[in-house]
């Protein structure tokens, strides 16, 4: 201890004596969780959801009046980037039986059980913005829920879920969700994931917010990275096709009605290329990069909501948009880290939220929309957070307080990643708590799908991120990585089933200039293009004498 | 989006000039020098590995690696990014493979070209033993290959410096699959579980409060029972 110079500037040392004072006498100290009524009213006053004039009725299209935040908005009263006549419909690029837009867990999951449903791998392309398996699903730190210990059961689970999503979510993908829990960790084990387990070879769990039971399978920190790599290993085992660098920018429709493939944007080339399908999957995850009212982000850098933009053009229907899932603990320092995630896994092993001076203020397991509520309430309703050096808010959360309840070690085993991210920035977690605030994390709402992932149209199936409906209007911790792959095998199943006997029509973009019919009769006028595909972070300096010469 | 006091590095990306503020990491600061990353830039937290670096400060015999998004600029840093590494990998059949001592070699042979100089330990942005796990893998040590390798994130740093051009990531992953599948194994309870829901054990439960009204289902979930033991 003697050595280790803290990492946090002068001005917090103060605050950070409460906290090492009040250290001792927190161990093992219950909070009492709030009632449903306390919950309520923390999250009607605090919770960015409940912040009406974030929010907008959209314009356009068959979701018209639907209330969505002022971005998602922004996205969707936009213009197709493309126009009909520039595409050359007749010339295919790529001509597959299915078509995976989008690599991570869902995708990577659904080209594998297309394989397996009998589609030659040939006859797959998954098509990825960034590289194969760059996405959310690899950040994914504190684990995978799934009911499969004696003292849980899909029934337990069922009911966790949809209590903390407040009763939104749609009982069959529930439903799918806790009976297909189980087999998806089998599948995991099967194809050498290598989880957490105890002495006796029974898995290591762990409990997140609003579980009633330990549920959490976790993989150290790095359960998505482990998990996803292996995928990616197997896809590349199996040969399946994938060509990276490349978005899907619009879907392509034929004369039937059903969407038979994308249009596709080289990253590196800026081509154009055409790609016909039987069955389509829209893998492409959330929209963390949407910075939702300003706040920073969890999210990976592709996380632009393009699939949403898509989809709808296509004439699928959204669900559940007006609800953002904000973690409650992304990191506020030090500036270089500033909205990346601090996993829940570690209040799941005894790391509580503390504020200035030194006192535990909520229950640390409450449902990330109650705990982030929690916590912005500490810093902007009662003002007892830390201010930092940009004029950010946040408070401690306590981690040192992991190895005095698990044994001294416990931080670098389980929390390899957190340990080492904060070590590169001079902070010790053993030794030093984190300052945090809630951050962007998950597009709650979505496309919507039904059990087997078919969407409203013809030919497109849904999985992951993108889709609605799963988690209602609140998700819990370690039910989007269990989302993954329980509706990305599925799509894949299903996709593969009706690529054997669908026959594709006459393409065309039809579609793209009923949209813009439809902008216009919702009287939105704007110069703005989307889907976005990647965000915008270059120096305001550099942009402002940026000259466009092509 | 920034608020910055910090004072001004000079660094050199791929050998142009930028006045950058110090506190950036290199992936902000190149950003803030105009780039725009399509290439070279991933989940942005340490997690993916799409952002492998390479640099030398000026004066400084040493090639350091670094994740762009964790390192943060020093003065006088020339910076190069290596977005993709050309790596063999070998395909397999993980359900015909056995985790013996030959099949790390049978797999990837040039593991035997193995000089135990080290350089790829120095040159993992994770810290990790890489060179104790290829050496590991080379004794046919697939545990231990393993569990040192967890932390690797594939970022291609270390296959591109071996001069034995191993691929050290990807005999990793076939360490880590041999030994989750075959030697750590399945666990039991998981397997039964399964093989309950396959019988149907829950569906009556399930269904039935797929049907109850949301008074009902919210009367359930605020009384219901909870164990975290």
């Amino acid at each position: 201890m003697s050595d280790y110079v803290s990492g946090y500037p002068e001005y917090m040392q103060a605050s950070l004596r409460n906290v090492e004072a009040t250290r001792a006498g927190r161990v093992g100290k219950k909070f009492t969780p709030m009632t449903a009524e306390e919950r309520q009213r923390v999250l009607e006053e605090y919770h960015p959801d409940w912040k009406m004039d974030q929010k907008r009725k959209l314009r356009v299209g068959p979701s018209k009046g639907e209330l969505m935040p002022h971005e998602v908005a922004d996205i969707l009263e936009a213009h197709c980037k493309i126009k009909p006549d520039q595409i050359d419909l007749s010339k295919i690029d790529y001509d597959v039986d299915v078509l995976i837009i989008g690599a991570g867990g869902a995708g990577l999951s659904a080209a594998l059980l297309a394989t397996e449903n009998g589609i030659a791998p040939e006859d797959i392309l998954i098509v990825q913005k960034l590289r194969l398996g760059d996405a959310n699903s690899k950040m994914s730190q504190g684990g995978i829920q799934a009911a499969d210990h004696p003292n849980d059961s899909p029934t337990i689970h069922y009911l966790d879920i949809i209590g903390g999503g407040h009763y939104y979510n749609k009982p069959e993908l529930v439903e799918a969700m806790v009976k297909d829990g189980p087999d998806v960790i089998k599948w995991h084990e099967e194809l050498g994931v290598l989880y957490d387990k105890l002495e006796d070879g029974t898995m290591q769990l762990a409990s997140g917010g609003g579980t009633s039971r330990r549920r959490m399978h976790s993989c150290k920190d790095y359960t998505g990275l482990e998990i996803t790599r292996v995928l990616v290993d197997e896809v590349i085992n199996k040969e399946i096709g994938y060509v990276e660098f490349t978005s899907a920018v619009e879907f392509i429709m034929d004369d039937k009605g059903q969407v038979a493939g994308a249009v596709l944007y080289d990253m590196d080339s800026d081509e154009y290329k055409v790609a016909r399908a039987k069955s389509t999957i829209l893998a492409t995850g959330g929209f963390g990069r949407l910075h939702i009212q300003n706040y920073e982000t969890t999210n990976h850098y592709g996380a632009t909501g393009d699939g949403i933009v898509m989809a709808y053009r296509a004439g699928a229907n959204l669900i559940h948009l007006d609800s953002t899932q904000f973690h409650p603990t992304g990191s506020a320092y030090p500036e270089q880290i500033v909205g990346q995630l601090c996993t829940e896994k570690l209040r799941g092993r005894g790391a509580q939220p503390v504020n200035a001076d030194g006192e535990l203020f909520v229950y640390p397991l409450e449902t990330r929309d109650v705990e982030a509520s929690a916590l912005i309430r500490e810093c902007y309703g009662r003002d007892r957070g830390i201010t930092t050096p940009t004029g950010m808010k946040g408070v401690w959360l306590d981690t040192p307080l992991i190895d005095i309840i698990n044994g001294e070690g416990t931080i670098e085993r389980e929390f390899a990643a957190m340990y080492r991210n904060y070590n590169k920035f001079g902070i010790d977690i053993r030794k030093e708590p984190m300052l945090v605030f809630p951050t962007l994390h998950y597009q709650n709402g979505g496309v919507e799908i039904n059990v087997k992932c078919e969407t409203s149209v013809p030919g497109l199936y849904a999985a992951g991120e993108i889709c609605g409906g799963v988690h209602g209007k609140n998700r819990l911790m370690g039910n989007s990585q269990l989302d993954l792959y329980v509706f990305g095998r599925r799509a894949g199943k299903a996709a593969a089933e009706r690529a054997k006997t669908a026959k594709t029509g006459k393409l065309n973009l039809d579609h793209l200039d009923r949209y813009e019919k439809w902008l216009k009769e919702g009287g939105v006028e704007t110069e703005r293009k989307s889907p976005m595909l990647l965000p915008e972070y270059r120096g305001e300096k550099t942009l402002e004498h940026q000259l466009k010469l092509l | 989006m920034m608020e910055n006091n910090a004072e001004y590095v000079t660094i050199y990306v791929m050998g142009k000039k930028h006045e950058v503020p110090g506190d950036l990491t290199i992936m902000k600061a190149m950003e803030y020098a105009g780039h725009q990353f399509t290439r070279g830039a991933g989940c942005r937290g340490g997690f993916c590995g799409a952002c492998a670096t390479i640099y030398r400060k000026k004066g400084s015999y040493k090639l350091e690696g670094a994740l762009a998004c964790q390192k943060i600029v020093e003065d006088g840093m020339y910076i190069a990014q290596i977005p993709f590494s050309p790596a063999e990998k070998t395909t397999y059949s993980l359900d015909e493979l056995r985790p013996d001592a030959n099949t790390m070699l049978e797999y990837y042979p040039e593991l035997s070209r193995c000089l135990a100089c080290n350089t790829c330990t120095k040159a993992c942005p994770q810290d990790i033993m890489v060179m104790d796990y290829v050496q590991a893998s080379l004794r046919g040590d697939v545990t231990q290959a393993a569990k040192l390798s967890f932390d690797c994130l594939n970022c291609g740093l270390c296959a591109v410096r071996c001069p034995a051009e191993i691929v050290p990531y990807n005999v990793g992953t076939l360490a880590r699959r041999l030994y989750a599948k075959y030697i750590d194994g399945p666990s039991q309870h998981v397997l039964d579980r399964v093989k309950e829901v396959e019988e149907g054990k829950y569906d009556e439960e399930v269904t039935k409060l797929m049907k109850v009204s949301k008074e009902e289902l919210s009367k359930l979930y605020n009384s219901r029972e909870i164990d975290l033991r």
